[in-house]
């Protein structure tokens, strides 16, 4: 185990973008900063570290703790240095005697009104105000305190009205306003760093305290979404993990990379021994720039969670119990059970999906075990169901399956439409960097049929909310060129130079019919034509335009088509090449990118090249010393289909829950349930493994080493911390199975994993363990002509050579309202909880999310006698099930909204089996449903429930 | 074959075409042609000339000009 703690010293103010340089002396040392530096911040960077209470370089200075006067030659007075900003030849002195007796008396006051019970103190030895007593020397405190803000009682046992009890209702961490010093930096850090604005402080003077929302609210019934940036922000032990609480400080910290979204946050895991104290967001992560969410900065605890299966499980059959095996009994069940697949069907018989939750190693190798060892292409991954029309579409027009930027480049954006995605919820470290820049000044254009919080939130106006009919996306992104070409806003010179003229005269001609005008859709997509043409003008007019957009573009049956049409816009408007500007789609799992580009998919080999191309092949045959078959594979849903055929009877499936995430579950069921040897590998006994027969347990992202590429295409090291629970990382459990079939395969490092992935990949050619901790994370393409990786894409050339345009007409979702069905039903996610909840639903943040809720219209409930709080039977042509009604104006009247993250919902009993005409992406985010009153579950419900807890019996140890 | 995997297939060529549809002729018969060459498995394209070869019955037009095209997955 290696430890990788890099300083993080706190500069005091952030730092200072300008280009102009300014020179100044500071205790004799001179020293050259940008303007706009603060003093603070110029003494640090030499050094020098002035004593401060209130500043810290996450957020801007404010001036209020008077402990960083310094004195300033020729000036009067002694200003705080944080505020004050450098100037050329300024000779300032940070310590000399008047200096040290202000911040001495500064120091005797604050601890006046501070309990001195440091040496029991949950802060003790991580504690700012302990540190400055000891740096200004303060030895005595001459003030009695009579009226005090920390004793629960005065002197005569009366109760202090200035005495507020701790807070502990958030789970994760407590306020105790005993200990709080009111420097303000959580109530700046909520504002400027997470951009909720759920802390204030309440009252003037000696009354002035910390308060989350109004004085009735705790921390759990404000607006507070449990970020962590308060608790990262205070100096004292008010805002504390409670994690810190119980176990104490810890020993070491190791770099490792957050195992949920697709933001793929860096973080400090703290560790004490082998335990896991805490998760603090890494300053220097370049995804996450000191910032995190309450999924990865708390909700950890599933790594340890009494569910965990640690024993690998066999059984003959899916209605026998689970019988816990050794390791090498249940490699030698599988490797029979599978070798006698092949013998007898033949070798296309069985299969893989690999996981975007797993490490870029980890997938590679599965995918590698179908191609070399089982030999054919039949694999694929979790993508399929979410961004496999992003591959398509980008692949399509610019020629990469990628996101265009990197996360920074939202701080150069002036116009952002964002599309089907809800970034407060789904991508919240990356919400609050969109925020800080909404606030700055940029304009929002949100495409959702839901009003999601962005639209209107705390000092946040969305420009224009285009509340569309679900199914609409070609539609409307089709009317925004329209807009755009008829009204003459294109950028010529761009589209001249970068992409292919003939092919945009064909388009244009295409986009300018009238039919596809915002007039003659509005009635089909309910977006009224004058609010579309503003935020067409809007978004071609108003500076650097970029578009993100998320699964509401690509779970649709013209997912594939919408994703070329914003590729489409984004080069009419030539926001293509630069920063501020591109095509950024908001990737849901931490490794989803990742999981695509090491040749997850059944066509592509790893870096995207179809197994047709026999030079890419023999790159691999030789490499490997077998043939790769050069026909493509069956994807997740063809895989069903021939299952139920009865042409595929063997899957291994590595960290996905198909039968929970995929679309219309009684079909998933029924292929499951046919298949002869299902090997499910996984943290838990998952949905899917109902149907399994071997269970492979799985270690957690702590346990391993490896890598998670985000949506920006960074490349970051994941570190294992502890040693895997189960006994084997999943790299070395796939490697056994391999083995047990007969591979070979003798890998001892993930590194070796890379250096073959490199190898066999022209866009990774330069990524290797060592350049990534040198580097700390690599963008890809990384390889001779970009040694130091590629943050953004297509700046003087697209990767296919010209951008080409493609026409998008409309085609109508044949999954239609009518007189049975005349609601339709969207789906997506919520802030605390995690795509099929396996993880954050074994976490706390069940508090804020214990179970799915349909929202749906006033008006639309009214007249089904639906009431708040009810349940409701949702039914569908697929199917129906039940859950409780949430009556709520966010979404239309005509639409109904719900999340997928609890298995008794079955969300996807409701979904149909309809898809992306490219490439079988599930249209999740429409389906025609009916909602009327009911009193529970349904029998399908029951059924399920019944089935699921008859096939999760393990038996009892001999 | 089953009925239902038929309808599937049929739809699945369908929904393709209607995205090529919009192109100019030629280049959306080798569209539909290099896509079906490109992201189905053998076997749903034996399927898929079971279908053609039986008339082609609900197939639009413009898949049926491009199963010239289409590999034939040599028989297992």
């Amino acid at each position: 185990m290696k430890d990788f703690i890099i300083p993080d010293r706190d500069f005091g103010t952030p730092a200072a973008k300008s280009k102009t340089m300014v020179t100044l002396t500071i205790d004799g040392f001179d020293i050259t900063v940008p303007e706009g530096t603060s003093i603070m911040r110029a003494a640090a960077e030499i050094g020098i570290t002035v004593p401060k209470l209130c500043a810290t370089d996450s957020i801007d200075a404010f001036g209020s703790c008077r402990l960083c006067l310094v004195e300033i030659e020729g000036r009067a007075g002694t200003p705080a240095s944080c505020t004050t900003p450098v100037a050329p030849g300024l000779k300032v002195h940070t310590q000399n005697a008047k200096l040290k007796q202000l911040r001495r008396g500064v120091m005797e006051l604050y601890i006046s009104d501070h309990p001195l019970d440091c040496l029991t103190c949950s802060a003790n030895g991580d504690c700012e105000l302990q540190d400055m007593a000891g740096a200004v020397g303060l030895r005595d405190v001459r003030y009695e305190a009579v009226e005090t803000h920390f004793k629960a009682k005065n002197t005569s046992g009366e109760a202090n009205p200035q005495y507020l009890p701790k807070d502990d209702s958030n789970p994760y961490f407590s306020y105790d306003p005993a200990k709080c010093i009111v420097c303000s930096r959580c109530v700046r850090a909520c504002e400027e760093v997470q951009g909720t604005f759920a802390l204030t402080i309440e009252g003037r003077g000696f009354d002035s305290r910390i308060s989350f929302g109004a004085k009735t609210d705790t921390a759990i019934t404000s607006d507070c979404v449990s970020c962590g940036a308060c608790v990262q922000a205070c100096p004292t032990a008010t805002l504390q993990e409670k994690s810190i609480i119980e176990i104490g400080t810890p020993e070491r910290s190791v770099i490792t990379t957050c195992a949920y979204c697709g933001v793929g946050c860096s973080f400090k895991a703290e560790m004490r021994g082998d335990e896991l104290v805490r998760m603090v967001p890494y300053k220097h992560g370049k995804a996450n720039r000191g910032h995190s969410c309450v999924k990865g900065r708390f909700a950890y605890g599933y790594a340890s969670h009494k569910d965990r299966i640690l024993s690998p499980m066999i059984r003959d059959s899916i209605n026998d119990p689970w019988k816990e095996v050794s390791w090498p009994e249940a490699m030698e069940f599988a490797a029979n059970r599978m070798n006698g697949l092949i013998a007898k069907h033949g070798r296309h018989s069985v299969g893989v999906i690999t996981s975007s939750r797993c490490t870029n190693e980890e997938t590679f190798l599965v995918q590698k075990l179908t191609r070399a060892v089982f030999q054919n292409n039949n694999t694929d991954t979790c993508a399929r169901v979410c961004h496999s029309p992003t591959g398509y579409g980008l692949g399509q027009t610019f020629g990469t399956s990628a996101g265009t930027q990197d996360f920074d480049s939202v701080e150069e954006t002036d116009v952002v439409i964002l599309i089907g995605a809800n970034p407060t919820d789904g991508h919240p470290v990356f919400a609050s960097r969109l925020k800080k820049r909404l606030r700055a000044g940029a304009k929002l254009i949100v495409v959702d049929p839901r009003r999601i919080d962005l639209v209107d939130s705390a000092h946040i106006k969305a420009a224009h909310h285009l509340q569309l009919t679900p199914g609409t996306n070609v539609a409307v992104v089709t009317a925004i060129a329209h807009t755009i070409v008829t009204e003459g806003l294109f950028d010529e010179e761009f589209i001249r130079t970068r992409c292919d003229w003939d092919e945009f005269q064909d388009y244009a001609a295409f986009v300018a019919d009238p039919r596809h005008s915002p007039e003659a859709t509005q009635l089909l997509t309910g977006v009224k034509a004058e609010e579309l043409r503003a935020a067409a003008r809007l978004f071609a007019r108003g500076g650097n335009g970029a578009i993100y957009y998320g699964l509401g573009v690509t779970e649709h049956s013209q997912g594939s088509t919408t994703v070329i049409g914003i590729a489409n816009l984004a080069m009419l408007t030539g926001n293509i090449g630069r920063r501020g500007v591109g095509v950024n789609p908001l990737r849901g799992q931490n490794n989803v990118q990742g999981s695509c580009d090491m040749g997850s998919f059944p066509h592509e080999l790893p870096g995207y090249r179809h197994v047709k191309n026999d030079s890419v092949r023999e790159v691999f045959e030789s490499l490997w010393g077998v043939k790769i078959d050069n026909e493509p594979g069956l994807r997740i849903p063809n895989m069903l289909d021939a299952a139920v055929e009865g042409t595929f009877k063997g899957l291994y499936c590595q960290g996905e829950d198909i039968l929970q995430s995929d679309p219309d579950t009684k079909h998933v069921a029924a292929g499951l349930a046919a298949m002869e040897c299902v090997i499910v590998h996984d943290l838990f006994l998952n949905e899917t493994a109902n149907y399994a027969h071997v269970f492979f347990p799985g270690s957690s992202f702590l346990e391993k080493d490896g890598t998670f590429t985000n949506a920006e295409r960074r490349i970051n090291r994941v570190r294992k911390v502890m040693a895997p629970k189960q006994g084997y990382a999943d790299w070395e459990v796939t490697q056994m199975f391999a083995n047990a079939m007969g591979a070979g395969w003798a890998y001892t490092h993930p590194s070796q994993i890379m250096d073959e992935i490199a190898m066999l990949t022209p866009s990774f050619a330069g990524v290797n363990y060592e350049r990534l901790e040198e580097m700390g994370s690599i963008q890809w393409p990384c390889n001779e002509q970009a040694p130091e990786g590629t943050p953004l894409m297509h700046i003087d050339g697209f990767v296919r050579g010209k951008g080409k345009f493609i026409v998008t007409e409309y085609v109508a979702t044949d999954e239609k309202t009518g007189p049975r069905f005349p609601l339709l039903l969207t789906t997506g996610r919520i802030l605390s909880q995690y795509n099929v909840g396996a993880q954050t639903r074994r976490t706390e943040n069940v508090v804020w999310h214990d179970e799915d809720v349909l929202e749906i219209h006033p008006h639309d409930a009214e007249v089904r006698g639906v009431r708040d709080g009810q349940f409701v039977k949702l039914a569908s042509r697929s199917g129906e099930t039940s859950l409780k009604a949430k009556i709520t104006d966010r979404v239309s009247p005509g639409v109904v909204y719900t999340t997928f993250h609890h298995p008794d919902t079955q969300a996807n009993v409701i979904t149909t089996d309809y898809s992306d005409w490219a490439t079988n992406c599930p249209e999740y985010k429409v389906t025609a449903v009916q909602v009327s009153p009911s009193n529970g579950p349904t029998e399908w419900q029951e059924e399920y429930n019944a089935q699921a807890a008859h096939s999760r019996r393990v038996l009892a140890a001999e | 074959m089953s009925a239902d995997t038929t309808t599937k297939l049929v739809y699945m060529a369908n929904q393709i075409a209607k995205f090529f549809e919009s192109k100019p002729h030629d280049e959306g018969v080798a569209g539909i042609a290099s896509h079906i060459n490109d992201f189905w498995e053998p076997r749903m394209r034996s399927k898929f000339f079971e279908i053609v070869d039986a008339g082609g019955t609900g197939l639009r037009p413009l898949v049926l000009e491009a199963a010239a095209n289409i590999r034939r997955p040599v028989a297992a």
